[in-house]
């Protein structure tokens, strides 16, 4: 550990911490197909890990290869410095939570559960003890003796988690944890992971195609798309910064303005918009010719909307008319159609409760759209 | 006006629902009746009757005398007569025995089958479940004669053997227990692989990669997770080899001739060669409740387990 930096909450930012899981240029064909491709990953003791994509971007395929129920075409996988590649799964330090939840439907809640400890020939006091635990911990005490067919979906999936963690295993895998939940329980369950997770301190990869579970879930994020990562970092990482415009568009959502470079003053870009009549200063690392297409992204919640114009310092303003308003309670969104034809979306909390106030234009209304140049993106790609 | 017309309505067509109902349920009902129990009373009255030379050949169960009595004639000395003489409870016994032994074969040959099939890509699964049919598109009895060709001292089998100079002179393979084997395992293979079939086309594979992923081994996942998720499969499919081979007449007939001892054929025999209809008709009835005991005994067992 750094001794002027503490870096032990974000590992990934401290060059001498070693990773506890390491996957290397792990391939994975099925015939011509290709469903993980070369992918390089490096993952911490105590992370909450997300493999984030939509359906058949590969995340499966490589939670399938950590748990050793599928062989990588190439690549090395490594556990706690232990080459685990050739390891078949009955004798790797993992245990996987299925999707489907994969209960034995001939054996009750307690001996789901049991089931990994007898395999390792644990003493049946030690087996009814640690089994009593797990189910006090996922609040199922009551329910050792049901069969699954006789749970909710909610008490299958606690049984399947205390199932995978009753081993006590290094790293913990779950496929779509909660995508068989409904939204207020799958809300509830999020939180109750994190307590676990927090409590046990065991590794967590979770695979999700749901991007807010992940957003809430993860200490980093790995946005993968056929078969490679786009981009890694933490929640506010992808979100604020994000890479290019497919992490820009996938996490959350964004105006993408198409623009090109004018000049360039060390790390501050002059640039301007090509069917808005606006220039505008944003900062961007990578080396870009004068000329180059880029694209300006800005997130809705930090557009404001006005009805008449404000002038400022770096105040980029746009006009156009209210096209479409879609109020969700807590936040009202605003599509905006600019003069050029293009749709903006602009997000606006509604803090008052008085009637008619949550709403600051209406439709077809002209109005003006601000937002700061520090609060945009530059991507070019 | 009556305002519980369209309440009236309702209660005529829940009416008629009902005794459609009724309808669907008693076609069955009464197929069976008639075409299973009328028989089995027929043969059971047989049985209780003596053997005459006449036409039919056995008493009348009721007679009524010149001076208008009636009288009911019911003997049970056929039964009596299947306890005393030792050929035919040796025959029950080896009936079962031999059947036994080609359902376990079954089960052996079957479960791995019946496992490949449901594991393999859905295209060749099709193809696999067809192979499996086809025999069925031609006639039993022909199969079985196709059999004695393949089998005979001068036959295909013998003579391959022959040619490879594996043996230097013909093995006995025909009129044996192991061709009866062959025979009843060859025709019920399908009955005990279909529904093994159906009943692991049911379960969810993942279940297996849990129990992998949870530490046991291949073989321990079958012991633990496959078998006893399969026993639905293994009654269903033992039951219908088990039943049908222990009657079997046509197998042990031409394959196993005279040296396999098996019911169906004295069954067959006190009928066409003794003219006894009255034994035949109790070696009948005694081999029905000999197959139906068990079944009911495990049927009991089975829902006090599912109740209890």
């Amino acid at each position: 550990m750094s001794d002027t930096l503490d870096h032990s909450d974000r590992p990934w930012l401290d060059p001498d911490t070693a990773p506890f899981i390491k996957v290397d240029g792990i391939t994975k064909k099925f015939g011509g197909f290709t469903a993980v491709d070369q992918v390089d990953l490096e993952i911490f003791r105590g992370e909450l890990f997300s493999l984030l994509g939509a359906s058949g971007c590969g995340k499966t395929t490589l939670l399938r290869i950590l748990a050793g129920l599928e062989t990588p075409t190439s690549g090395k996988v490594w556990i706690d410095g232990v080459d685990i590649t050739q390891l078949p799964a009955y004798e790797r330090p993992v245990n996987m939570m299925f999707q489907s939840y994969a209960l034995f439907p001939h054996m009750n809640v307690a001996q789901n559960v049991a089931y990994g400890l007898k395999r390792d020939g644990i003493p049946k006091e030690e087996i009814v003890q640690r089994v009593g635990q797990m189910l006090t911990m996922v609040e199922l005490s009551g329910f050792s003796k049901r069969k699954p067919h006789q749970l909710s979906g909610g008490e299958r999936q606690r049984v399947a988690l205390a199932r995978a963690l009753v081993k006590r295993p290094k790293v913990l895998l779950l496929d779509e944890p909660l995508a068989a939940l409904d939204k207020r329980l799958r809300e509830q369950t999020q939180f109750e992971l994190m307590r676990i997770q927090e409590q046990l301190g065991v590794t967590f990869i979770v695979v999700t195609h749901d991007q807010e579970e992940a957003m809430t879930l993860s200490t980093r994020i790995a946005v993968m798309n056929e078969g490679r990562f786009i981009q890694i970092g933490p929640p506010t990482e992808l979100y604020e910064n994000p890479d290019n415009r497919f992490i820009a568009s996938f996490i959350g959502s964004v105006n993408l303005f198409a623009g090109h470079t004018l000049t360039r003053n060390n790390d501050l870009y002059t640039i301007a918009l090509n069917k808005h009549d606006l220039q505008c200063q944003i900062e961007h690392t990578q080396h870009l010719d004068n000329g180059s297409p880029i694209w300006v992204a800005v997130r809705p919640e930090k557009i404001t909307l006005s009805t008449t114009p404000l002038a400022g310092e770096g105040l980029n303003q746009l006009m156009g008319t209210v096209d479409d308003i879609a109020y969700t309670g807590n936040l009202s969104t605003y599509r905006v159609k600019t003069q050029s034809g293009d749709i903006v979306e602009v997000t606006h909390p509604n803090q008052s409760r008085s009637r008619g106030s949550q709403l600051i234009a209406d439709w077809d209304d002209t109005v003006y759209l601000h937002w700061t140049s520090a609060d945009s993106v530059l991507l070019s790609e | 006006m009556e305002p519980a017309l369209p309440h009236r309505m309702t209660r005529l067509a829940r009416k008629l629902q009902f005794s459609l109902n009724g309808v669907i349920i008693a076609i069955p009902f009464y197929w069976l009746l008639i075409f299973f129990l009328v028989p089995f009373v027929i043969i059971f009255k047989i049985s209780v009757a003596e053997s005459l030379i006449a036409s039919p050949p056995f008493s009348p169960l009721f007679d009524i005398a010149h001076n208008g009595a009636l009288s009911v004639h019911l003997v049970f000395d056929n039964y009596a007569y299947l306890w005393e003489d030792s050929l035919y409870i040796k025959t029950y016994v080896n009936s079962i025995r031999i059947s036994t032994i080609s359902t376990v074969l079954c089960l052996l040959l079957g479960y791995p089958i019946a496992y490949a099939i449901v594991r393999s890509a859905p295209t060749t699964r099709f193809v696999l479940l067809m192979l499996i049919i086809l025999p069925f598109w031609t006639s039993f009895l022909l199969r079985i004669y196709a059999w004695m060709g393949l089998l005979a001292d001068q036959g295909t089998i013998n003579n391959i053997l022959i040619y490879l100079g594996l043996i230097n002179r013909p093995i006995r393979l025909m009129y044996s227990e192991f061709a009866v084997h062959i025979g009843i395992v060859y025709s019920y293979l399908p009955f005990m692989i279909l529904p093994l079939y159906a009943n692991m086309e049911k379960l969810d594979h993942t279940i297996h990669e849990a129990a992998a992923d949870l530490g046991a081994r291949p073989f321990t996942t079958f012991l633990t997770v496959t078998l006893p998720l399969t026993i639905p499969g293994i009654t269903a499919g033992s039951l219908l080899v088990f039943i049908p081979a222990t009657g079997e007449f046509v197998i042990p007939d031409l394959l196993g001739g005279g040296n396999v001892l098996m019911i169906g054929r004295v069954l067959y025999n006190e009928f066409n060669a003794n003219h006894d209809w009255p034994v035949a008709s109790a070696v009948a009835i005694v081999l029905l409740l000999v197959l139906v005991i068990p079944m009911m005994l495990y049927q009991h067992i089975q829902s006090k387990e599912t109740n209890g």
